[in-house]
């Protein structure tokens, strides 16, 4: 569903503290820079610089977690979906994003990291995921909005990631953006549906977008200004279109949706500036949504919770279909 | 193998595996990514939940990621140099007159 558009450092772990800065042999690291300098493409067996390899892992690892946990604000919704065909797209959507997860641990894994691993980086609170998913779903418009606005802003994120410089990165976004378009329509098309209905139908839809406008924006990460990582990620052909102009297209594409959809986006300073030729915006609020980054956001610790239960309660599972597979080995060999 | 050698792999991770997937009748196998799961018969159920969920496979492969053997990176220039310099293996190669038309 999305990545943090900007590099956020997951927690310390003892293992980093103790890493010793390798030094990069200067002539592995010309052929890998003029690799990147011709906009070619870094596979798994190559040499990479240690720091690329692991900006990657940490991204493309954050990313699966955000599509993992991203299951959760809409997951809560399947039982209470309005119709057996809305409750089959949702569960077919959760599903997508599952799927999502799986493709991005194993593009990190191809970087010699494990899932449990990773899953462990996720479980102990210390690995980041998108903060987006850390606000509650209050309503079924919840639901359409987060298919209009947070996989719309996902799209506009994803698809410069799907020419980024590590090949199975890139591959995994190709698959994932294809099938992120479903999300959008769904959400959107949900929404149109409730906009024929009831008044207090039509406030709910509102009410939801009045929500989530600001969180989307923020989802594209701190002003160009201040991402200092920003260039890092440039250089290294990871990171293909800046927060502010990633920012900017979403806005010039959302602002008409809203209004064929009969919303207004909550801005009084979102406007036509006729010499930008974009739509002018206010003031994000970047305290909150580091709060929320940093742990403090609504759901922040539900989420989590949520996944770690989910994790433990399946280890029984894990365990018989390995045990099986075990036993269903041996006694192949014995026969 | 011993019990213990036994208890402590069902405590560790499912075995990774290659997927490879054939879109449809005539075309061929294209790997389109790996996933854990305990055995053969789990990653074919895996990789289709994974990988065929809009009806983009008619046939999958699996295969233990461990048991691939992959040509070395670092030799790519000396492995695949001896084609390099025999262009007359390409129809390019030769000219014809134009009269002959597409040949």
């Amino acid at each position: 569903m999305y990545t943090q558009s900007f590099s956020v450092p997951d927690g310390a772990s003892k293992a980093d503290k103790k890493a010793v800065e390798a030094i990069d042999p200067p002539e592995l690291m010309d052929k890998f820079n003029k690799c990147i300098d011709s906009d070619g493409r870094i596979e798994p067996q190559d040499w990479m610089p240690e720091a690329y390899r692991k900006t990657l892992v940490r991204q493309i690892s954050q990313h699966a977690h955000s599509e993992i946990v991203g299951m959760l604000p809409e997951g809560n919704w399947i039982s209470r979906a309005p119709s057996l065909k809305r409750k089959a797209i949702l569960i077919a959507k959760v599903q997508d994003e599952g799927g999502h997860g799986l493709y991005l641990y194993s593009a990190a894994e191809t970087l010699g990291t494990s899932r449990d691993q990773m899953l462990e980086g996720l479980h102990s609170g210390r690995a980041k995921y998108s903060s987006i998913f850390n606000y509650p779903t209050l309503t079924w418009a919840d639901v359409g909005v987060i298919g209009w606005l947070v996989d719309g802003a996902a799209i506009m994120n994803q698809i410069p990631l799907c020419r980024c410089s590590y090949g199975p990165y890139a591959r995994a976004m190709i698959r994932v953006c294809k099938e992120e378009s479903f999300h959008q329509r769904q959400g959107y098309e949900a929404l149109l549906v409730m906009m024929t209905g009831t008044a207090e139908q039509k406030a709910m839809v509102q009410d939801a977008v009045n929500r989530w406008w600001w969180k989307c924006l923020a989802m594209f990460g701190p002003p160009d200004a201040d991402s200092p990582n920003s260039a890092q990620g440039m250089r290294w052909g990871i990171k293909r279109i800046s927060n502010d102009d990633l920012r900017q297209k979403f806005v010039d594409a959302t602002v008409p949706q809203a209004k064929v959809l009969g919303v207004t986006l909550p801005d009084p300073d979102l406007k036509w500036n006729e010499q930008r030729q974009h739509y002018d915006y206010g003031a994000i609020d970047w305290d909150e949504f580091w709060a929320t980054v940093n742990g403090n956001g609504p759901c922040n610790k539900e989420r989590l919770a949520t996944r770690v239960k989910a994790w433990s309660e399946g280890q029984w599972v894990r365990d018989a279909a390995l045990a099986h597979a075990n036993k269903k080995r041996t006694q192949k060999v014995a026969a | 193998m011993n019990t213990k050698t036994t208890e402590s792999k069902a405590l560790s991770e499912w075995p990774l595996w290659e997927v490879f997937v054939r879109s449809k009748q005539g075309l061929e196998h294209k790997h389109c990514g790996s996933l854990h799961a305990s055995d053969a018969q789990h990653a074919l159920q895996m990789a289709r939940d994974v990988y065929t969920r809009r009806q983009e496979g008619v046939s999958i492969w699996v295969v233990p990621s461990n048991n691939i053997t992959a040509s070395n990176p670092d030799d790519k220039g000396e492995f695949f140099e001896p084609a390099s310099d025999k262009i007359y293996r390409h129809p390019t190669f030769y000219s014809i007159p134009e009269e002959v038309g597409h040949m």
